[in-house]
């Protein structure tokens, strides 16, 4: 238990200690919000959608929650390049608790960051409709964040170097943000697209923020939940084996 | 009985290429054993197996009558390390490492505390305790280092060339800390080094190890007296001939890295 708590404040800490990179990573959410929300705005009420900035800015928050949770995964990788790694994995704690204690702590900065760009969000005119759907809000953001921190440590565990990263960011992340209807509704797509949207977990997690803050949702909370948990699981699981067979 | 190590008939490719060839030796508890070898010549590798990092392509390897394959957890719980690299984090301060090491070690709160103090003391560390570890100098961060691998008291202490890039008085420090560690704990010690002069002071005794196979194991006396050589430097260059291994090192890295993807790739 211990030795996933410290590890966990490792985590926490160096965040809270990398104030620069706390600014940069808003940038890009900052970006999307800004420019389409009130880009796009006057044409999605046109269009008969309501408010695009009401409809976007949960999506911005699970794009946030996405790209921290899986780069803090990811972050694995650095850890091996600076040696640090090696530690963890000759301290005599099952390596389960080790891969939690990260991922935790992963998932922890990743709604932290989530928190941040809702308060930017609300700063920028986004109204939740009722305060009771904030808490709610919080359950799906830790959702979302445990699901990529954990595909960002299996992702991490399997990688040797950094080369493979632009792959993984191209080919993996972005389409999951790209697919997750964080962007567009996803009624009445293109069949190929509406399948592929299913697929995509960020799709429900997204989906359950919106519930949660504006009430309107396309599979609904429960669905969205129960999707979501036993995605993480699996995730998890799959983290966790690839974890225990690192070799250094 | 009495081997807190046992190897025997090891052996460790990485794909084509052979890293630690059918070596097989025994260290008994509390005693200070030296691997010398060139660059490359599979010290680090045959470490890195003892202590979980690696797992064996075939044979026997006991640690402290264990397997370090089956009982991962147990083995991990009798040792300490100081790695050859650099294994901090640096973006915590010098007493973050300290206490998550500790923490990881299972050492409780108020000993960590005594112990980190003392230990930071001792390697002239504790005026700068809450610097981040990226601000200190190489030195430095490996007197931070070694004093880490003494903050758990193990049954064995691997030491992968601890001193390399300390200064005289550092080493001197690292060696009476160990020397004394083994007379007072009988603390079983296994060590790596280039310094002929470090291996011939503390070990008890010494194997050389050359492209992968031991080629010589005993006491100092007993290798000078093997290959009619005045010092143990004299007797490492006539058993390991006076080639440079540099490129080798590298080679195997990349070997390994290769072969590693490859493994990635096929599951």
């Amino acid at each position: 238990m211990n030795a996933i708590y410290i590890l966990w404040l490792r985590e926490v800490k160096k965040y809270s200690r990398s104030r620069v990179q706390i600014i940069a990573s808003l940038g890009q959410p900052l970006l999307y919000l800004l420019v389409l929300g009130f880009g796009l705005g006057p044409v999605f009420q046109r269009a008969g959608g309501g408010s695009y900035l009401q409809f976007m800015a949960p999506g911005i928050v699970g794009m946030a929650v996405l790209f921290t949770s899986v780069f803090s995964g990811i972050a694995l990788l650095w850890d091996r390049q600076f040696g640090f790694l090696k530690e963890t994995l000759v301290a005599p704690v099952p390596r389960i608790n080790v891969m939690i204690g990260r991922t935790l702590g992963g998932a922890t900065v990743a709604m932290l960051q989530g928190t941040l760009i809702m308060v930017v969000c609300l700063i920028a005119g986004f109204r939740p409709v009722s305060l009771i759907g904030i808490p709610l809000g919080f359950v799906f953001m830790a959702m979302i964040a445990i699901v990529f921190a954990a595909l960002g440590t299996s992702i991490g565990s399997s990688l040797q170097d950094m080369q493979g990263f632009q792959l993984i960011m191209n080919f993996l992340v972005l389409p999951i943000f790209f697919l997750s209807g964080a962007l567009f509704p996803l009624n009445n797509l293109p069949k190929a697209l509406s399948f592929v949207t299913k697929l995509d977990p960020l799709s429900y997690g997204v989906d359950g923020l919106r519930a949660a803050l504006t009430g309107s949702a396309h599979f609904g909370a429960l669905l969205d939940a129960v999707v979501l948990a036993g995605v993480a699981v699996a995730l998890l699981c799959l983290g966790a084996w690839r974890f225990s067979k690192i070799e250094i | 009985m009495g081997a807190m190590i046992r190897v025997e008939n090891l052996v460790k490719k990485f794909g084509d290429f052979t890293a630690v060839d059918n070596i097989s030796f025994e260290v008994p508890k509390g005693e200070i054993f030296a691997f010398l070898g060139p660059n490359g010549a599979g010290k680090t590798t045959t470490i890195k197996i003892l202590t979980t990092l690696l797992r064996a392509t075939s044979g026997t390897v006991e640690v402290d009558g264990l397997n370090p394959k089956t009982h991962e957890n147990e083995v991990r719980q009798s040792f300490g390390i100081v790695f050859q690299d650099p294994s901090l984090d640096q973006d915590l301060t010098a007493s973050e490492n300290m206490d998550l090491h500790g923490v990881l070690y299972h050492v409780p709160g108020k000993v960590r505390r005594e112990r980190a103090e003392t230990l930071l003391k001792l390697f002239e560390l504790w005026e700068r305790k809450d610097a981040l570890v990226k601000t200190f100098s190489g030195g430095m961060r490996r007197r931070l280092e070694i004093a880490r691998g003494f903050l758990h008291t193990p049954k064995i202490l691997f030491l992968d060339e601890p001193t390399l890039g300390l200064d005289p008085q550092s080493r001197n420090q690292l060696w009476t800390h160990v020397k004394r560690q083994n007379e007072a704990d009988h603390v079983t010690v296994f060590l790596t080094t280039h310094y002929m002069d470090e291996a011939e002071r503390v070990a008890d005794r010494i194997a050389v190890i050359d492209h992968g196979k031991i080629v010589a194991i005993g006491t100092a006396d007993e290798l000078k007296q093997k290959t009619n050589a005045q010092s143990l430097e004299d007797a490492f260059l006539a058993l390991t001939g006076s080639t440079i291994r540099d490129e080798s090192a590298s080679s195997t890295d990349q070997l390994r890295q290769v072969a590693q993807m490859f493994r990635g790739g096929r599951r």
